[in-house]
């Protein structure tokens, strides 16, 4: 029988989740890492008990921790990511040339075809790659290098690439988006890159049309259709037809097009989800209703999805990366809240129950479907 | 032997119970000990001191002998009471409360 394995990253540790593909009943395993903020966690395709973490602190730095068990058991591998050239410069928050500085790891992005490679990327806002299973880092620096480069600014979390999507259907084709610059598209396998902003619109900038400087929250795509994408801007929802070519807005009928994640139905490629967020200075859902909302309809049209989430007193947020799908018959949803809990859908958001209620603030969810 | 007193989560990530003891060949110094310590647990490579110019990490303060030490060059010799092992290095996460 099918499970399914949650994956999540909490400001004071990693857990695990499991249970079978009726998703009734959870075995929480954690914390790893206990006390450390874990940002992202994700598993290789390619062997699916093959983990990834990002491990950072504000005191000890970077580290990244590798299972080979589904999580029973960590060591940590390589954690030098050094910029492949000078670093440079980009826009400070005062407008001023700020030097290249790593930070840490927002997002691993483990390759769809070998366990060995993975993907990272890092605030000040880089990519990296690994082909050894994480020990061993190399930046693709052309991402860092482009001639926009010098004036990407930090968004109020860190200058982070957070967003890395790898096209199945076009190798060498990849996605990445940094907060605040943009989107990204390669089609060399990383080498070389071009923003994909056009059709964009952000009103905190001075050139609302720039090419870059866009506050760029999450892009999501489905497999099977992948010169579609959805992104959840700063403000607006948006949706591509022609991989970032032009975009145009979908925010439609949403109370609030501000938000932090979006993602794709396992199954539809015109199903998207967005959690709504009042506003860029009220980073909770509107009326304190937690409310996912649903477009089968590729944008536009959405719905309201309530039923077994909080509907009064509800103030957290839901983080870019604290969102997935399962890809279960019945497409299974689930993302975890800066208030510690995770919720989950058994049958694509219809209907909701807490995995649990009371871990540290969630920064990041991802889930595995395991035969 | 040079004893080494790790913050809790250096401890955690390194899987050591208790005090490290080194062997330092020539000079004990900062940069003398931590190599040693890094050597041994390669984990813990930046996460005491970056991994190029060896610069400790900005939360990182190294004490001994009730001394604050951090902002002695790597190179300095640290006190002889470290070198002979009678009082332990300590390498601390700054304190930060909130």
């Amino acid at each position: 029988m099918s499970r399914v394995r949650v994956l999540v990253g909490t400001r004071k540790g990693a857990f695990v989740l499991s249970a079978d593909g009726k998703r009734g009943r959870w075995d929480v395993n954690g914390p790893f890492f206990a006390g450390w903020e874990i940002y992202h966690v994700k598993g290789s395709p390619a062997a699916p008990d093959r983990l990834f973490a990002s491990q950072t602190s504000g005191w000890f730095g970077q580290v990244i921790q590798r299972s080979d068990d589904g999580g029973a058991t960590w060591e940590p591998v390589g954690n030098q990511f050094d910029y492949a050239s000078e670093p440079g410069t980009h826009q400070w928050y005062d407008g001023t040339p700020h030097p290249w500085e790593f930070a840490r790891v927002w997002h691993l992005e483990p390759a769809p075809d070998d366990p060995d490679t993975v993907y990272a990327g890092v605030e000040d806002a880089g990519l990296f790659k690994s082909a050894d299973g994480g020990k061993t880092w190399a930046e693709l620096p052309g991402l860092r290098t482009h001639k926009s480069g010098p004036s990407w600014a930090p968004g109020a979390g860190g200058m982070c690439l957070h967003t890395i999507i790898l096209d199945p259907a076009r190798p060498g084709r990849m996605f990445a988006a940094i907060s605040a610059a943009g989107a990204f598209r390669s089609d060399d396998a990383g080498e070389t890159w071009q923003p994909v902003n056009r059709g964009l619109h952000s009103e905190g900038i001075p050139d609302e049309d720039a090419e870059v400087g866009h506050c760029v929250h999450r892009l999501a795509m489905h497999p099977a259709r992948p010169e579609v994408l959805y992104m959840q801007k700063h403000w607006d929802v948006m949706r591509t037809d022609d991989a970032g070519d032009l975009w145009h807005e979908v925010s439609g009928n949403l109370p609030t097009d501000f938000g932090f994640p979006i993602d794709v139905h396992a199954h539809e490629p015109d199903t998207v989800y967005v959690v709504p967020i009042t506003s860029d200075s009220h980073h909770f859902p509107p009326e304190g209703k937690l409310r996912v909302y649903r477009s089968r309809t590729g944008g536009d049209d959405w719905e309201p999805l309530t039923r077994g989430l909080p509907q009064e007193h509800c103030y957290v947020n839901v983080l870019r990366d604290a969102m997935a799908v399962d890809s279960l018959d019945e497409c299974g949803l689930y993302f975890g809240t800066t208030g510690g809990q995770v919720y989950a859908s058994a049958d694509a958001g219809d209907t909701w129950a807490p995995i649990v209620r009371d871990l540290p603030a969630v920064l990041s969810v991802e889930v595995q479907t395991l035969s | 032997m040079i004893r080494v007193v790790l913050p809790a989560h250096l401890r955690t990530l390194a899987c050591i119970n208790g005090e490290v003891q080194l062997r330092v060949d020539g000079p004990v110094t900062q940069r003398s000990v931590l190599d040693a310590l890094e050597s041994r647990y390669p984990m813990l490579r930046g996460t005491i001191r970056d991994h190029h110019a060896g610069q400790r990490r900005a939360f990182i303060r190294f004490f001994a002998c009730e001394l604050d030490l951090s902002h002695e060059q790597p190179d300095s010799p640290l006190p002889d009471a470290v070198a002979t092992g009678a009082e332990p290095y300590l390498v601390v996460g700054a304190m930060a409360g909130g």
